[in-house]
């Protein structure tokens, strides 16, 4: 049995912003089947009481204190985007 | 060397750039070299007269950790021109230690991978014989301190990135406990997981190198408030009475002959030194490589979502609206490992899929980091080998990424539990490769772990043979 179908693949290669080649759905489709496949052994195991660890360290709730600093310089923050215009991000038309 | 004055800081920086041009075009363990800024700072370092035990020491650091204004790529060709506006916790700590930066290593494309090959730049080659791998994802790390290119390295090890390509090439590699070292400027792979960790040529450097990187960290909210603590000071050489647990999983199935038999000598060594061993279970074990898989994978889904063409990176062109042009910025970016890992993550997160995948993944940690409670309540340390088996040739297993994911098999419980785990070379294969010894330890109890690592180290010779390059 198939665990995962290439119109599943694509559906998720478009939740996860990946444009996505035919040929790599067929790729995707079949190792991804099989890495959850493998992944099913888990379900050898009874877990109905166990709790879920999402974090290891006996921490909750760090807090800091709200306090204003300053944030980063326009100079530095626009350094690395790939398109800029007055200051500021360009990206492609949001609105139609 | 440097505290009897026996050589200068630029001598010892130089002797780095000289060893990086004779071997580097074989090794490739850099993606990017800092030598005009880093020769600049020896020669201040050197005036200045600092005396710091790592004052002037060349270091190379993990190319996913960020430091300003020297490009960092994570092996990523979304990342090919990033050019950092801040320094890591780590880096900074480094300044203060008084360590030279000479460059940026090499690695598995955002850290995802056992072997660097998935690097987009480069596959760096193993110093001890370049037709293997080195390991991964620290591989450039690794193979640059084995390669006498460097004293020291930073790495980060999230299922094993640290031990594996320490174990594979030869060196002395520690992952600390969870939450020890700030991961504030570590570009984020799985969260929970991720640390960054030392990679030296001996354990008394290696204990330095931990202990100038450790403490808490505002800009870190999982870096843990413990003490910082002298680790070299403990290397005592003294481990009478060390109770081990040797955990028959690490040594049953998959684990070569040639491995066992190291790690059987290993612990003869330390019976002579006067410590015991018992066999004991860690019955979960099995499960480590699926729970981390769906774990990491899933973190890594939404850190790297990040990566969109917008603020940074590159940016893929004639997009038709912001959607597409998401999709085509990190369809040409990513390369496929970091591909196949988003969609296994975002899949197992997906609506009608994250109790069975996600939260089961979870609850399966839960037992697994029972299994090192319950062992390590009656124990000092537990033993093993880092690795089932030596280093395997490059375009081995680059096709199969289960069987890659297998390589990873006796490192990642111990990120799973959160525990420290060190590699430290415990011998050689048939064909002339590298064998580690790991070594864990109870939650920040690195102190443990370097005495017993050092006390083997010293009464073995395995860390002072070098690769014929």
């Amino acid at each position: 049995m198939t665990r995962i179908s290439e119109e599943q693949v694509r559906h998720v290669a478009h939740l996860a912003r990946l444009a996505v080649t035919d040929e790599e759905v067929h790729t995707f489709t079949e190792q991804l089947d099989a890495i959850i496949t493998f992944a099913e052994q888990l379900n050898e195991l009874d877990t109905s009481n166990v709790k879920p660890t999402s974090h290891v360290l006996n921490m909750k709730n760090v807090l800091r204190k709200d306090e204003s600093a300053p944030g980063l310089d326009r100079e530095d923050v626009l350094k690395n985007a790939p398109d800029q215009q007055d200051g500021q991000i360009r990206v492609p038309s949001i609105i139609e | 060397m440097l505290e009897k004055k026996e050589v200068s800081i630029p001598d010892l920086v130089d002797e780095s750039f000289k060893r990086i041009a004779a071997v580097d075009g074989d090794v490739k363990a850099f993606i990017t070299l800092d030598e005009e800024n880093a020769r600049k700072q020896a020669e201040e370092a050197q005036s200045a007269g600092k005396t710091g035990i790592l004052s002037g020491i060349p270091i190379g650091v993990k190319d996913n950790i960020v430091t300003k204004g020297l490009r960092t790529t994570a092996a990523s060709q979304i990342l090919r021109n990033f050019d950092p506006i801040y320094d890591a916790t780590v880096v900074n700590k480094l300044h203060e230690a008084g360590t030279i930066t000479v460059g940026k290593l090499n690695m598995d494309e955002f850290a995802m991978g056992s072997s660097t090959e998935n690097s987009s730049f480069q596959k760096t080659r193993n110093p001890w014989n370049l037709n293997h791998v080195p390991g991964g994802s620290s591989g450039g790390s690794a193979a640059s301190v084995a390669a006498g290119e460097v004293p020291f390295s930073l790495g980060s090890d999230t299922g094993g990135s640290i031990r594996q390509p320490a174990s594979f090439c030869g060196v002395v590699g520690m992952k600390p406990t969870y939450g020890r070292v700030s991961r504030f400027g570590l570009i984020a792979f799985a969260s929970s997981l991720d640390q960054i960790g030392p990679i030296t040529r001996n354990v008394e450097d290696n204990a330095h190198l931990l202990e100038a990187i450790v403490g808490i960290d505002p800009h870190d909210s999982t870096s843990a408030n413990v003490p910082a603590e002298k680790f070299s000071a403990n290397l005592t050489g003294d481990i009478k009475g060390l109770r081990i647990a040797v955990p028959k999983e690490y040594l049953g199935e998959g684990v070569s002959e040639e491995v066992r038999q190291s790690v059987l000598s290993a612990l003869k060594v330390l019976e002579g030194l006067g410590a015991t061993w018992e066999e004991v279970s860690l019955p979960h074990s099995k499960y480590g490589v699926a729970t981390y898989y769906l774990l990491a994978s899933s973190e890594a889904s939404s850190n790297l979502a990040r990566f969109d063409g917008i603020r940074y990176g590159y940016r893929a062109e004639n997009a038709d609206n912001l959607i597409d042009l998401y999709k085509k910025t990190r369809a040409e970016g990513f390369g496929d490992e970091v591909k196949r890992r988003i969609m296994l993550g975002t899949f197992a997160l997906s609506s009608g899929y994250y109790d069975a995948y996600y939260k089961k993944a979870q609850q399966v940690r839960t037992l697994i980091k029972k299994d090192f409670e319950d062992v390590l309540e009656s124990y000092d340390v537990i033993i093993g080998p880092t690795t089932p088996t030596p280093a395997f040739k490059i375009g081995e297993i680059i096709d199969d990424p289960l069987t890659m994911y297998a390589n990873d098999i006796l490192t990642i419980p111990v990120n799973l539990a959160g525990v420290p785990g060190i590699s430290v070379p415990c011998g050689f294969a048939e064909n002339g490769l590298p064998l580690g010894l790991q070594i864990i330890g109870h939650h920040f109890d690195e102190k443990t772990v370097y005495r017993v690592a050092h006390a083997y180290e010293q009464a073995t010779d395995f860390h002072k043979q070098k690769p014929g390059l």
